[in-house]
């Protein structure tokens, strides 16, 4: 990695006023894919703000929504009891995250910053209606996701935490990519009493999607055969050497039952 | 303490340092006043290098050096050479271009080593390397076999027509064509052997390290075989004498081969020690690995069998063409060759058999020997067809192979294709197999599966290897430049204890147990009390390293022979002692004895006084207790068995699960029972790899697309099948210890038992053959396209 500075302030209002006044000043959250970018040399950083010490970990239970700190680790979040209990799809998906030591530095707050296409996280904060809160408001997660490693975060914002209302059932369902084990398509489906949602990661060319026809099958039935007649067009989705858009296209109805499935 | 002798699964000892984190190797070690190298590598695939410009990156902070291709051929420094001449058809000899440990006027693949830079920290080096200017050219590049060989593609190497490095051929074409012009089927099968990266645990590293008073090198290498390098790169490519040049290869994490050949980096260090007097030292990036170790595999072919009207095999025809790279590694043009074409009868009394090789040239990193080494490819490609044969005849599987395997009690048995099997028993290794497997029990397993929305299939592959490599005249007349015994030197101490200095090297496999046990059976000597040297040729007597399954068989014998002189000069000694004739005196479990008598002496008796000489036959024998042995095989060994694995295919999504593997191998005599399990695994899970996800993928434009974790897929521990692994064993008839090698059978058996298992999985959808790897997307585009066929029938 090139040199940078580093710095590790201990206020939130300290992070943002280092980010805002240097475009090239970076936030290190968990670092899970910051760090290999910086390794390879692929990002050069003029000083690395570490959000460590703002005190941003822990999951709460509010009402009919659960509370997640923008630091808390995956493993955190795979473990958490009330998780488990009120959004196991969400539990599960942290479970399935990189493997054991990643799920044990990296966090939620960095993996939606990011937005990585192929990440896991952006499909369980879209499909369950959750809103990130930043240093300086909130923003619902049908805004905040703007394309493949873009959001609607400004400069030097900091997401603070993410509140996720508590469905009635959640399931997600992750199809890996064999050797990166990222998402090649991840299917978070979420039933509400208003009713369902349903976001796809690893797939889109934009990034996390929300896949509307089965949204409306599924709020009317909620169940597998509802979705097994809708053919998602190959158009807009990713194509590489392990998966081509069309088998994408497909898998995301076969993913989007066996999330449905699980969930029912 | 129990019994620890030959035949024991003693633990391996060590273990202790690897898993506790103790383990010393290259990249532990620094000199003082070391510099670091960074090299500059070539981002292209094929370009003119028109100059480059260095003064920037010399003049950055911490910088010491910056050396280019132009400074090293300034100093008459001599190419990275191939340890293999092959000779074409007309019996000319094969293209053998010029390969400059860094390039010269040309770079030819993606990661072809430009410029060394050399500075006080690694991260100084790196930096500095961003300033080099590199004039290119790009020029079009040929990145497959395909490509490489069509009319007017762009040449990798001037002068070196067609991108032919040789046109290699054996058997009688003309022969093996009458027979197809006679027989009554002819089954034809095209396949392709994926190209695969080695990716072992430990990246290459190297260190060199000048002496400024005595004017020696030393050179610390990750290497499979440091006398090998310390010959190629002292003799070859430095200049340096031998009694100039130490190269240690202390542990090594994981070689495949990929650790054998000598690379340019090692050259490159040891030299640029020269020049600056400093030890400088590399370690490669896990991408750096990914570009510039040597990959393996990579063949298409185009096989053919001809059969009588009851499925015996009349004659086999293939053509192949071998991915060379962009230069020739070490061994590159024995692979598809010696170490392929010559295993092309199998397991099966194929009377007549002809194979024509073209070995090619392509902008892409060197291709050499893989785990296996042309054995899999071979291998490969019978079992394949003769399961197709199976598919396009009707006759069954199992009954083609029995009715054409040679039989046990023909051994030896001389094959048409060179090598002479010293021993097999092909119908027992099958029958075992078979009932490990529960093969008879398998189509209630596939209904049940069905049950489940799975598509279960069973496939099986007998194999026969050539290892423990190799009979120095035999390989000498092949091509080989050099002579492939092994060396053993037994030193015992005043006090007993044993110090074992072997030519081998371990580099994962085992030997400090495995080596000491042999010790323990032949001189009786406790096993805590064997210590076994490798992998410094400042200590070894000599050696050619560890590769192509020859430790035990060739370094093991190598021991017994040496064993054998300590033991005939102990009783001499003996019979000093004891007054006795040496005729009369036996040696056994650690004690002489005089026959017939209850006088003996220990071998610490004997030892002490051969080191304190005080009442010793001084005038007929040198004091000490110290022998060594060169020991040249007789022939190759040849490892075989039967591998059945079973997979399960999801339909919705292409996916196949491994669902059982069982092995049952005939590697001649078993040293430790356990180590022989956990090679025969290790192979099997890497031809699991091969079979189902890895592959090297270069696009049209010779980038490497795969360069990668990310992109490049390795098998890991939840993609392997608890595996039934068991061994009928034949014993070598020529070596000392029976032992036949067990380090690459796994590699070899199992990729199309895999494959087999994946077709018959997929028999209800028309298919008759896919290629390496069975990925889920790639069945599920043929199920896809399979199934509105289907559903039309």
């Amino acid at each position: 990695m090139y040199d940078f500075a580093y710095q590790k302030p201990g206020s939130l209002a300290d992070a943002v006023k280092v980010l805002s006044g240097d475009p090239d000043a970076k936030a290190l959250a968990g670092g899970q894919t910051f760090i290999p970018v910086l390794k390879q040399r692929l990002n050069k950083p003029s000083t690395v703000v570490d959000l460590s010490k703002l005190g941003l970990s822990g999951i709460t239970v509010s009402g009919d929504k659960i509370v997640i700190g923008a630091m808390t680790r995956h493993a955190e979040i795979a473990s958490n009891a009330d998780i488990k209990a009120k959004i196991p799809g969400l539990a599960h998906q942290a479970s399935l995250i990189g493997d054991e030591a990643v799920r044990h530095r990296g966090t939620m707050g960095g993996s939606l910053a990011n937005n990585d296409p192929a990440a896991c996280y952006p499909s369980a904060l879209l499909a369950l209606g959750g809103t990130v809160k930043t240093d300086r408001r909130t923003i619902a997660a049908d805004d905040f996701f703007q394309g493949m490693f873009t959001t609607a975060l400004e400069q030097g914002e900091i997401i603070t935490s993410v509140e996720l209302p508590v469905p009635q059932k959640s399931a997600y369902e992750k199809f890996r990519n064999p050797a990166s084990r990222y998402a090649i398509v991840g299917v978070f489906v979420a039933k509400f009493a208003s009713g369902v949602r349903l976001a796809i990661t690893g797939a889109g060319q934009g990034g996390v999607f929300r896949h509307t026809a089965m949204e409306k099958a599924l709020s009317a039935n909620f169940s597998p055969d509802a979705i097994g007649g809708i053919v998602t067009s190959s158009d807009d989705l990713n194509s590489d050497i392990h998966a081509s858009s069309e088998y994408r296209a497909h898998l995301i109805g076969v993913i989007s039952k066996r999330a449905v499935a699980k969930a029912a | 303490m129990g019994f620890e002798g030959i035949g024991a699964s003693v633990r391996r000892k060590e273990d202790v340092r690897f898993l506790s984190g103790k383990g010393n190797y290259t990249d532990d070690i620094d000199r003082p006043g070391q510099l670091y190298a960074y090299i500059k590598r070539a981002d292209r695939p094929h370009a003119k290098i028109g100059g480059i410009d260095t003064a920037a990156a010399s003049a950055a902070p911490g910088v010491v050096r910056v050396f280019t291709g132009a400074d090293m051929a300034a100093e008459n420094i001599g190419g990275i050479p191939c340890g293999w001449q092959l000779h074409n058809q007309d019996g000319s000899p094969m293209a053998e271009p010029p390969h400059p440990a860094l390039a010269v006027g040309k770079v030819r693949h993606v990661g072809d080593p430009v410029a060394v830079v050399i500075a006080a920290t690694k991260q100084q080096a790196k930096d500095a390397a961003e300033l080099l200017a590199i004039d290119y050219t790009d020029l079009p590049a040929v990145a497959n076999l395909k490509d490489a060989v069509a009319a007017g593609a762009a040449e990798v190497h001037d002068g070196v027509a067609g991108n032919i490095c040789y046109d290699w051929a054996i058997g009688d074409k003309a022969v093996v064509d009458g027979v197809f012009a006679g027989a009554k089927h002819v089954v034809k099968l095209d396949l392709v052997n994926n190209r695969l990266i080695p990716n072992a645990m430990e990246p290459r590293v190297a260190i060199g390290d000048y002496d400024t008073s005595s004017g020696d090198f030393t050179l610390y290498t990750t290497s499979q075989n440091p006398h090998v390098i310390r010959l190629l790169m002292g003799a070859f490519v430095l200049h340096i004498p031998e009694n100039k040049l130490r190269v240690v290869a202390p542990d090594v994490g994981g070689g495949f081969g990929s650790k054998i050949y000598h690379y340019a980096e090692e050259a490159i260090v040891t030299w640029a020690a020269g020049k600056v007097r400093r030890p400088v030292k590399w370690t490669a990036e896990r991408s750096e690995s990914f570009m510039s170790d040597a990959h393996g595999r990579d063949h298409v072919s185009t096989a053919e069998m001809a059969l009588d009207a009851e499925g015996h095999f009349l004659g086999l025809r293939i053509v192949t063409l071998a991915n060379m790279g962009a230069y020739l590694s070490t061994f590159a043009p024995a692979v598809p060759t010696y170490l392929y074409a010559t295993l092309l009868a199998g397991v099966y009394k194929t009377p007549v058999i002809y194979c024509n090789v073209k070995a090619v040239f392509t902008n892409t990193v060197p291709v050499d020997a893989y785990r296996g080494a042309g054995r899999p490819e071979a291998t490969y490609l019978l079992e394949r067809l003769i399961d197709v044969i199976a598919h396009d005849t009707g006759l069954d599987k199992i009954e083609l192979r029995r009715k054409n395997f040679i039989p046990a009690d023909a051994f030896p048995y001389q094959t048409p294709v060179a090598l002479e099997y010293d021993s097999g028993d092909y119908q027992t290794t099958l029958k075992v197999g078979l009932k490990n497997a529960g093969w008879d029990g398998f189509e209630a397993r596939r209904t049940e599966a069905r049950s489940r929305g799975k598509l279960r299939g069973i496939g099986i592959s007998t194999y026969v290897e050539a290892c423990g490599i190799a009979p120095s005249a035999v390989v000498g007349s092949l091509g080989a430049r050099a002579g492939l015994y092994e060396v053993a030197e037994i030193r015992v101490h005043p006090t007993g204890s044993v110090t074992v200095f072997t030519g081998t090297h371990s580099h994962g496999q085992g030997h400090e147990t495995t080596l000491a046990q042999l010790v323990v059976s032949q001189l009786g000597v406790p096993f805590d009390q064997v210590e076994v040297v490798h992998g410094d040729t400042a200590k070894i007597p000599f050696g050619m390293g560890t590769y192509g399954s020859r430790s035990l068989a060739v370094g093991g014998s190598a021991m017994v022979k040496a064993m054998d002189k300590v033991i005939a000069k102990g009783k001499k000694i003996a019979a000093h002692l004891m007054e006795a004739a040496v005729e009369d005196i036996e040696f056994k479990d650690n004690v002489f004895t005089v026959a017939g008598t209850d006088k003996s002496k220990t071998l610490t008796d004997i030892s002490l006084a051969a080191y304190v000489p005080h009442n010793y036959p001084i005038e007929e024998l040198e004091p000490g207790l110290d022998e060594t042995a060169f020991y040249d095989p007789k022939n190759f060994t040849f490892p075989g068995g039967c591998h059945i694995a079973e997979v399960e295919i999801d339909p919705e999504t292409g996916v196949v699960e491994m669902v059982n593997f069982t092995a049952v191998d005939d590697v001649g005599r078993v040293i430790n029972p356990m180590i022989v399990e956990g090679q025969v695994q290790g192979g099997v899970a890497q031809g699991i790899g091969q079979a189902l996800m890895e592959n090297c993928n270069y696009d049209q434009s010779g980038q490497l697309l795969s360069g990668s974790f990310m992109d490049y897929t390795m098998p890991r521990a939840n993609d392997i099948p608890n595996m039934s692994v068991a061994t009928e064993n034949t014993m070598c008839t020529h070596n000392p210890l029976g032992s036949k090698g067990c380090g690459e059978v796994g590699a070899i058996g199992s990729p199309p038992a895999v494959i087999n298992a994946v077709v018959d999985a997929l028999k209800d959808y028309g298919v008759r053959h896919l290629d390496m790897p069975a990925t889920g997307a790639k069945l599920w585009s043929i199920i896809q396209a399979a199934t509105p066929r289907m559903a039309a029938e």
